[in-house]
């Protein structure tokens, strides 16, 4: 390590505008595939970029509920909008991915799980929110009893350059969940951008080494402040709130509210909520044959719990209505996922608000439950009675 | 953080891989049910294969699908890997097509087991309906290869027909080993000399000396639980005291996938079998 590398380590460096291709070019150099945002069919989503001119600079996001629309920034920021429909979810856990093979022998079928190696990725412009989803699924795919290889393996060689939010969305209530809008920790490097480039933090060994590659100074005491101020301007836009006390058992004490039938009224069940949401995890496994039938992969796919046959067993739905489904959804990212994996699981990034067609908000309807709970408690309670329709 | 960890050095190292597993033999049950014997082609997986009473295999046939299936053998029987499956969707189906020596993929054992362990010194009443005694045959297996270590043993077995019951030519044997096995049948037909109607008919008559001893084991509808606990519980049986085993829609059995979530249980990992008082809350809620 250079000199020079030594004495930017542990304090905030200055990289300025035209250095971020040079940080590109070095993660590409390194053998990553770096994934940034770009502006794609009227959203920015993720996808791979090999230059800094494919970044969204100029644009930003304007978003409510049921409400996504791009619009140009006065500047020319790279990192001034918020979050898109996509999540890194996607290149983490894919929307599809084999987990297994089989392969019909003279003496009978054979299983495998591929072994190629996993993609390394570079992951450009991750937000604080988007960090603690990343730390929510290591606890599903990692943390348990049963280890996701697939998961395992792309999370383990990701880099992670994080930035800060300066802006932020009607829908975004990342303080409620403790999450952002400043990156904390989980990442390689962060980025805060002012007017003449990027005051960098250093997150790891591999963002020290990283950055010592780069053109960077000490960053200013006023460069600090600029950097300060971005980032209060996105605390001072954060409006939502979702009121997180005792959630869990709210929630779990108010399963026949009324409140799920008048949700079930607007939700469509269409699954949206899940496909944005950076935390849900649910799948389905299913058979691809070829047209000999002899070679069968396990294809692994995102699948949700508004889905009607999500549910399906032995002839029959468990979840047959919306009202089900939905309270199935709230339920467990804001209450039950406390029981599974010891926090919540929603991180505040406000994406199932914002792309809901109907514009249903969870902070709204929890607050709708906690404004009149019901005293009929169903967890709490003791009696045994049978079921509806049994016998 | 929840869940049971893998108890058998069966467990390869990436939880998607089947092994290979030939269909050694079928014998029919009952009507639409089968008993499917497996054994692993690999044969250090054929010695070492172990489960332990209420566990699960996932039962994959390629290009088909898979399935969960509670393994219905004697865990100290290392001959064979019994599967008692009952055709109810695609993969049962196709299964019921295939012939002895063709091969299926098997991941497995999953999930947490009867508490064997904790019966001891105890009176055990084991409560089943139709397919539902299969998950508690190993159970029965275990409590009797050690019987002496248990108070008195019950099985109180109910089908909706006398052509419905399981295993019919075992109980001969299973009284012989100690243990008192009731049947009733919810519709009799001619030749029937047995008891008609529901389960608890019989559990309403059975004698409970000592209920602080005594636990209850069940699997069988959900509706059949019930009611079963329902008359534990009015003869005083503590809730503690009470295991179900639950179902629900499972696809990848190690508690990724987010199908067979019941409240913030996940059952391939944390069931299917549960202490009762655990789920008891959950199980009167409709549609969760």
């Amino acid at each position: 390590m250079t000199a020079a590398a030594e004495s930017t380590l542990n304090s905030e460096t200055f990289l300025p505008r035209d250095g971020l291709q040079k940080l590109i070019s070095h993660l590409s150099g390194d053998g990553f595939t770096v994934i940034g945002p770009k502006v794609d069919q009227g959203a920015i989503v993720y996808d791979e970029i090999e230059n800094a001119d494919e970044l969204p600079r100029g644009w930003t996001d304007r978003q409510e509920p049921g409400r996504y629309r791009l619009e140009r920034r006065e500047d020319d920021a790279y990192f001034g909008f918020v979050v898109g429909p996509h999540s890194w979810k996607r290149f983490l856990f894919p929307p599809r991915a084999t987990v297994a093979t089989a392969d019909r022998t003279e003496n009978g079928w054979e299983m495998a799980t591929p072994d190629e190696p996993a993609p390394r990725y570079a992951f450009l412009g991750v937000r604080a929110c988007e960090i603690a989803a990343m730390k929510i699924q290591d606890r599903i795919f990692t943390g348990g009893s049963y280890v996701d290889p697939v998961y395992q393996r792309r999370r383990e060689s990701a880099f992670i350059i994080a930035v800060n939010c300066t802006t932020a969305a009607a829908t975004c209530f990342c303080v409620s969940m403790n999450t952002g809008p400043r990156c904390g920790s989980g990442f390689d490097l962060a980025l805060t951008e002012i007017a003449e480039g990027f005051v960098i933090e250093v997150g790891s060994d591999a963002g020290s080494e990283l950055l010592a590659r780069l053109p960077v100074t000490p960053a200013t005491d006023e460069q600090l402040s600029h950097a300060d101020d971005e980032r209060q301007q996105a605390v001072n836009q954060i409006q939502r709130t979702l009121n997180t006390d005792g959630i869990r058992d709210l929630l779990l004490n108010n399963l026949e509210h009324p409140q799920w039938s008048d949700v079930a009224k607007r939700c469509l069940s269409c699954t949206n909520c899940t496909m944005v949401c950076p935390t849900c995890f649910c799948s389905t496994v299913t058979e691809v044959s070829d047209l000999t039938g002899d070679h069968v992969e396990r294809q692994r796919q995102w699948d949700s719990c508004f889905n009607i046959d999500f549910s399906y067993m032995n002839g029959g739905i468990v979840r047959d209505d919306v009202r089900s489904r939905y309270r199935q959804w709230l339920t467990h990212k804001l209450a039950s996922w406390h029981d599974q994996f010891d926090s919540s699981g929603c991180v505040g990034c406000g994406r199932c608000i914002t792309w809901c067609p109907t514009g249903i908000d969870l902070t709204a309807e929890v607050a709708a439950i906690r404004n009149a709970p019901r005293a009929k408690a169903s967890v709490a309670t003791e009696t045994v009675t049978p079921q509806e329709g049994s016998a | 953080m929840r869940g049971t960890p893998p108890v058998t050095a069966c467990q390869p190292a990436n939880p998607w891989l089947a092994y290979t597993a030939r269909i050694h033999a079928v014998r029919d049950e009952t009507p639409g049910v089968a008993t499917y014997d497996l054994m692993f082609d690999d044969p250090a997986l054929a010695d070492g294969f172990t489960f332990r009473p209420g566990q699960f295999n996932i039962l994959y046939l390629p290009g088909v699908g898979e399935v969960a299936i509670s393994i219905s053998g004697d865990p100290h029987d290392f001959s064979s890997v019994p599967h008692t499956i009952r055709e109810a969707g695609n993969v049962t189906h196709a299964l019921a097509r295939m012939r002895e020596g063709e091969t299926i993929g098997v991941r497995g054992p999953f999930g947490s087991s009867w508490p064997v362990d904790e019966c001891r010194g105890k009176d055990v009443l084991l409560v089943a309906g139709g397919i539902g005694l299969a998950p508690l045959r190993p159970a029965i297996y275990e409590l009797l290869a050690r019987r002496d270590q248990f108070g008195t043993l019950t099985l109180l077995y109910g089908a909706r027909s006398p052509d419905g019951l399981l295993y019919t030519d075992e109980y001969g044997a299973w009284r012989s080993a100690g243990i008192d096995v009731q049947t009733t049948v919810d519709r009799a037909h001619t030749g029937w000399t047995g008891n008609v109607g529901v389960v608890t008919l019989l559990l309403d008559r059975l004698p409970l000396p000592r209920t602080n001893d005594t636990l209850l084991l069940t699997c069988g509808p959900e509706v059949m639980m019930w009611y079963t606990i329902q008359a534990a519980q009015r003869r005083g049986l503590p809730r503690e005291s009470v295991y179900v085993s639950l179902e629900r829609n499972m696809n990848c059995a190690i508690g990724l996938c987010g199908h067979c979530q019941f409240g913030p249980e996940f059952l391939c990992k944390d069931g299917p079998v549960f202490r009762y008082d655990r789920v008891a809350s959950i199980l009167k809620v409709d549609d969760l």
